[in-house]
């Protein structure tokens, strides 16, 4: 018999508004970086992306996700949370009440494809952004969802290490972002340019956002109010404040001056490599994997991206996708059973082999996410169309797609 | 000596500033303003309540120039705004009288340049 246990659910409780409140940072984040005449749009598409997603996932979403079914998908026998009740649920949450497991779930579910935004920002016509949105939570997220963390799960089965969802959030959001930058095209005018950020102070106050409910998001992870949360939280904190000190210090060494947007760029890069080791490594290791990755994507966003010439407007995939694949790998390097027993030891704790699971498991999240993604973007394309004319985007999608604007020149 | 000023479209500035840059015309003075002529401004919405004929954003250059630099200011305004749609703006050049550089007090030709 299942007892609940008071300290776990109200942690898991306190998580899952931590983490659903990432999703209003990550507007703010993005918000910031668009020219004032997109702010709303994206502000709008985060917003949108909370209330639909919350309803898809009471639904059906989680059914899919988390139900009995296959190796690949959940089965419909949890549509409407039907069983999903108030009692523990042994194979998720053995400690707290199923509802409570599936609600935390649900914001996981909610903020990766917000994450997408990043890179069709400025220029998506909103319906079809409604439409895309629910296509990839469904066909996408889902599947990805029930292989990497469901119970008979393909790429669970095969010992793969993911702690938060370094694959399932972030390598698949980042891919889904690249593919989506790629079908869209760049925006008019800004090929190849550096965007003009019309509010770094709004992208620092939702970078602030973002570092706090990480804490949900990973420390939460544990579903337990235990020893695991703690290291959790302990690293996911130490990653982002190295991460963000190394990002400045390489923008001070290439660029000459440390900026305020490369800091928080950086902390966001190391949260986001953590998520998948937070509970599988020690602090000396976070601290290693935070310095990194904000090298990798440096990297990728300042010199790579410019030289391919694919206009991810806000840097969805190379912040989330390149730093989630470092995360999933740095994973298979730094793990140690000292930290966590249910886990595994690594490269560094004589465990070869981890490397190469945690590689194919990056290789399947890529692959699918890669194809399938694809394969809505142009049927949505096909269907109804991905973009706004040119003249809307012109004139901004505040104005054009929801008839308003955010900041008064007069009055 | 005139005083040439622009109103353009506001993503339209760079390949103005572009061109001037080209023509050799290297001092602007930038303000954002509002304003519409044929184009009757947007229709927007709050809480279901709809405003019409809103102000759209425009940019306004104001360019003081010798004589024999008029026409190509013109020439280059001209070439980085039009796109050939309404609502691309309108140039009006005016007699200026006096100018003044407060760093010199230089007056006249010598203090536009």
């Amino acid at each position: 018999m299942d007892m609940i246990n008071s300290g776990d659910t109200a942690w898991v409780l306190v998580s899952s508004a931590l983490v659903m409140l990432m999703t209003p940072g990550l507007a703010f984040f993005y918000g910031g970086m668009v020219r004032r005449k997109n702010i709303l749009g994206v502000l709008m598409q985060c917003f949108t992306i909370l209330a639909l997603l919350s309803i898809q996932w009471v639904l059906f979403g989680y059914s899919l996700s988390f139900g009995p079914g296959n190796a690949f998908i959940g089965g419909l026998s949890w549509a409407g949370l039907n069983g999903v009740g108030l009692e523990p649920y042994a194979d998720y949450s053995a400690t707290i009440p199923h509802q409570a497991f599936m609600i935390f779930q649900a914001m996981f579910a909610i903020i990766t494809p917000a994450l997408i935004i990043g890179a069709f920002a400025e220029r998506m016509k909103f319906s079809a952004f409604i439409v895309f949105s629910l296509l990839w939570a469904t066909f996408v997220y889902a599947p990805i969802c029930h292989m990497v963390w469901a119970v008979g799960g393909w790429v669970r089965g095969m010992g793969a290490l993911d702690f938060a969802g370094g694959t399932v959030v972030h390598i698949n959001a980042g891919i889904a972002a690249l593919v989506m930058a790629l079908v869209l095209g760049p925006r008019v005018g800004y090929a190849n340019k550096p965007t003009p950020l019309h509010n770094i102070p709004f992208t620092v106050l939702g970078a602030a956002l973002l570092w706090f409910g990480w804490f949900g998001f990973n420390a939460g992870s544990a579903l337990a109010a235990n020893g695991l949360a703690a290291n959790a939280f302990v690293t996911t904190n130490t990653a982002a404040a190295a991460a963000g000190l190394s990002w400045a210090f390489l923008e001070w060494k290439f660029s000459g001056k440390p900026t305020m947007f490369g800091m928080v760029t950086g902390a966001v890069a190391g949260l986001v490599a953590i998520t998948p080791a937070a509970g599988f490594v020690n602090v000396i290791a976070a601290i290693i994997i935070g310095l990194l990755v904000s090298v990798f994507c440096f990297f990728m966003v300042g010199i790579i991206k410019p030289k391919l010439g694919y206009d991810d407007s806000l840097d969805a995939f190379g912040v989330h996708g390149i730093g989630g694949a470092w995360g999933a790998i740095a994973t298979g390097l730094f793990c140690t059973k000292a930290v966590n027993s249910a886990g595994a030891d690594g490269f560094f704790y004589g465990n070869p082999a981890q490397v190469m699971i945690q590689l194919k498991a990056v290789a399947i999240t890529v692959i699918y996410s890669l194809i399938v993604t694809f394969i809505i973007a142009k049927v949505v394309d096909l269907v109804m169309g991905l973009r706004a004319s040119n003249e809307e985007e012109i004139m901004g999608l505040d104005l054009t797609q929801h008839h308003e604007r955010a900041y008064t020149i007069l009055d | 000596m005139k005083l040439i000023t622009a109103i353009i479209q506001p993503h339209r500035l760079e390949e103005v500033k572009k061109a001037l840059y080209e023509a050799y015309v290297n001092l602007i003075t930038v303000s954002e303003v509002l304003g519409h002529g044929r184009q009757k401004g947007v229709d927007e919405f709050y809480r279901g309540s709809k405003e019409t004929g809103n102000l759209l954003r425009k940019i306004r250059l104001d360019i003081a120039v010798n004589e024999d630099f008029v026409d190509r200011t013109i020439k280059a305004i001209i070439k980085g705004a039009r796109t050939g749609k309404i609502g691309d703006g309108k140039i009006f050049v005016l007699d200026l009288p006096r100018c003044i550089r407060i760093r010199t007090g230089d007056e006249g030709s010598t203090a536009i340049g």
